[in-house]
């Protein structure tokens, strides 16, 4: 991700490799190429196949065509409940937790006293497990004695908060966001830190306000850090699992692909080639993160 | 390796980030302060609620809810939440899963970012991409495969009781390394491009192979970026908790996060003895970010910007 290019022209090229180095090199490429092979892109590719069959993942396994997903469209009613929360889960963290996470690193990097302080209390929700998370979630919100019904003074009649479906969704994307923001302030934290104060000096005798150095001349430069969060927003956006399995199961409202995923595969029914199916949709709205990331990323590494 | 290259390297270290000049004291601050306050009062207070309800018996929050005063305080669910849910097993299980993990993703990782990003060599663009793109696919994609090729591999006894991939620490562990390795890649080439040039070409004036160039030379100057990858990669694998639940049917060998469903009881659940559990399990991870706090901050900044 390096902005300015350390390559000087008429540099010598390397000289060519001698048979050691060649054994080197096959060894320690080919190892982790073929287990990324052998445990991702493998997979992926069998995945694709096995959602055009119907398994269960003892028996024979049997053509099936487009079956699983016209059954997935038509008739498995969490199909597109899951489907929206995915896309509303998505939008929650990319508009409101990372622009969040954003603007308290740009705060702290302004040099406030106790900045280390906030600096770590902000990031230890990051390294919580989901499933930790998930379950303080239901001590706070729960209908019993969850804290915040307490406070609301309401224990009469609680409001339940995650089991109500219309409102168990936003609960669990602010507990996930709860990270998020974390993770996305000290990444940008990062980021801002090696931001070169001569460019905002430059701004300021150039006469730009806070706020026209921050937009036009901080966030440009802060570009490939952008990409990395960007990234990070929609994988996990994707990848939402754990919490919403460690408070229902994935059930009444917190319906996701990944869940419907694992129900499938792992559950009594195993119906692979129909989890599958699910796994190919979710691949499929991945794949338009990870293609834009990409093409950023080659228009970057021909930019050094 | 007392007069190895590496005594050299410092002078070519690239340049640590600029002390920040003290910034210009304005009006302002006092509201900058009370917000970040808030906010940060807002993040830790569903873990001090945690924390707080460890310490109470249940029949006291029952009758008077979370935010009560307590009637009696005491680490006794402590106790019980560590012996009840066989924590400690769970504890080594989740060590000979990730302790290996972690390294070898390291590693491997490493070299692969070397290569990219220091030995020029052709196609190395493609492998980068290769591999970053690997990891951002969801874990879910895979499951399915994985699960069925895990199963049909042999390991001898020594290896694996079930005599399978499956069910064995193995599998968690291959699938962690192989998913991991992406991520890794991709911020260690990052990291490794900021490097100066100049010393490796210092090195192969001298002779040094691929691997002295790799070991003795690149490595050594990236510490920053593997301990703050090594933090986070701790983290994300000591907290994992999808491989295992679908890798692993002895529930024996399951990792620590597992360990709190054995505290959720059938038609009871205890939560203040949750919530001690809870507390016991987010303690490693707790303790290693706020260990490694300054060298994990360090790290990213060297890696994720430096141009």
């Amino acid at each position: 991700m390096a902005l300015t290019s350390p390559r000087r022209a008429g540099r010598p090229r390397l000289r060519r490799f001698t048979r050691r180095d060649l054994a080197v090199l096959v060894v320690l490429l080919g190892i982790p190429v073929l287990l990324d092979v052998a445990i991702v892109w493998g997979p992926t590719l069998a995945s694709i196949g096995l959602s055009f069959t119907s398994w269960d993942g003892i028996g024979d396994i049997h053509w099936a065509g487009g079956e699983n997903y016209r059954n997935l469209a038509e008739n498995y009613p969490p199909f597109w409940p899951a489907v929206r929360h995915n896309v509303l889960w998505l939008l929650f963290l990319g508009l409101i937790a990372t622009p969040f996470g954003l603007f308290l690193a740009v705060l702290i990097d302004r040099g406030v006293r106790f900045s280390r302080f906030y600096q770590s209390v902000l990031y230890l929700p990051v390294v919580l497990s989901l499933a930790i998370v998930g379950f303080i979630a239901q001590l706070l919100l729960g209908t019993d004695q969850g804290a915040v019904n307490t406070l609301l003074g309401n224990r009469a009649d609680p409001v339940d908060w995650l089991g109500d479906s219309r409102l168990n969704i936003w609960m669990m994307m602010i507990a996930a966001s709860w990270r998020h923001v974390g993770y996305v302030m000290i990444l940008y934290l990062a980021g801002l830190k090696s931001v070169d104060p001569a460019l905002k000096e430059a701004a300021a005798i150039d006469g730009a306000n806070e706020r026209q150095t921050f937009f036009r001349v901080v966030l440009p430069t802060l570009r490939p850090v952008n990409v990395v969060v960007g990234v990070i927003t929609v994988i996990e956006a994707l990848r939402a699992f754990d919490i919403v399995y460690a408070v229902n199961k994935g059930r009444n409202g917190l319906e996701l692909l990944s869940v419907l995923i694992t129900d499938n595969i792992i559950g009594e029914a195993s119906r692979i080639g129909f989890g599958s199916a699910i796994a190919v949709v979710l691949l499929t709205v991945s794949l338009g993160g990870i293609v834009t990331f990409l093409v950023q990323e080659l228009r970057g590494a021909r930019d050094r | 390796m007392t007069a190895d290259i590496r005594t050299t390297a410092p002078v070519h270290r690239p340049a640590q980030a600029p002390a920040r000049p003290a910034g210009p004291r304005r009006r302002g601050r006092w509201g900058v302060q009370i917000f970040l306050a808030a906010v940060s009062l807002a993040f830790v207070a569903p873990l001090l609620l945690a924390v707080y309800a460890s310490l109470r018996p249940y029949q006291d929050t029952a009758q008077n809810g979370y935010f009560s005063w307590p009637s009696h305080l005491s680490f006794a669910y402590y106790r019980q939440a560590y012996t009840e849910s066989g924590m400690g097993g769970y504890f080594v299980n989740t060590l000979i899963i990730a302790v290996p993990a972690v390294i070898v993703t390291l590693f491997l990782a490493a070299f692969v970012a070397f290569a990219v990003s220091r030995l020029r060599l052709r196609g190395g663009l493609v492998l980068l991409m290769f591999f970053t793109a690997g990891n951002l696919l969801p874990q879910q994609v895979i499951v399915t495969p994985l699960y069925v090729l895990f199963n049909r591999i042999p390991l001898p006894w020594w290896m694996s009781d079930s005599l399978t991939m499956y069910d064995s620490y193995w599998a968690v562990i291959v699938v962690n390394i192989g998913f991991q390795l992406g991520f890794c890649v991709f911020v260690l080439a990052n990291f490794m491009r900021t490097l100066p040039q100049e010393i490796l070409e210092a090195a192969i004036v001298d002779g040094a192979g691929v691997w002295t160039r790799f070991w003795r030379i690149t490595l050594p100057l990236c510490r920053p970026a593997l301990a703050a990858l090594a933090t986070l990669e701790f983290t994300w694998v000591y907290n994992d908790f999808l491989w295992a639940l679908i890798f692993i049917s002895d529930p024996g060998k399951l990792p620590i996060t597992s360990s709190l469903n054995n505290l959720r009881g059938q038609f009871f659940t205890d939560y203040n003895l949750l919530a001690a559990g809870s507390v016991l399990v987010a303690l490693p991870t707790i303790v290693v970010f706020l260990l490694l706090q300054r060298h994990f901050i360090a790290g990213l900044t060297l890696g994720s910007t430096k141009g």
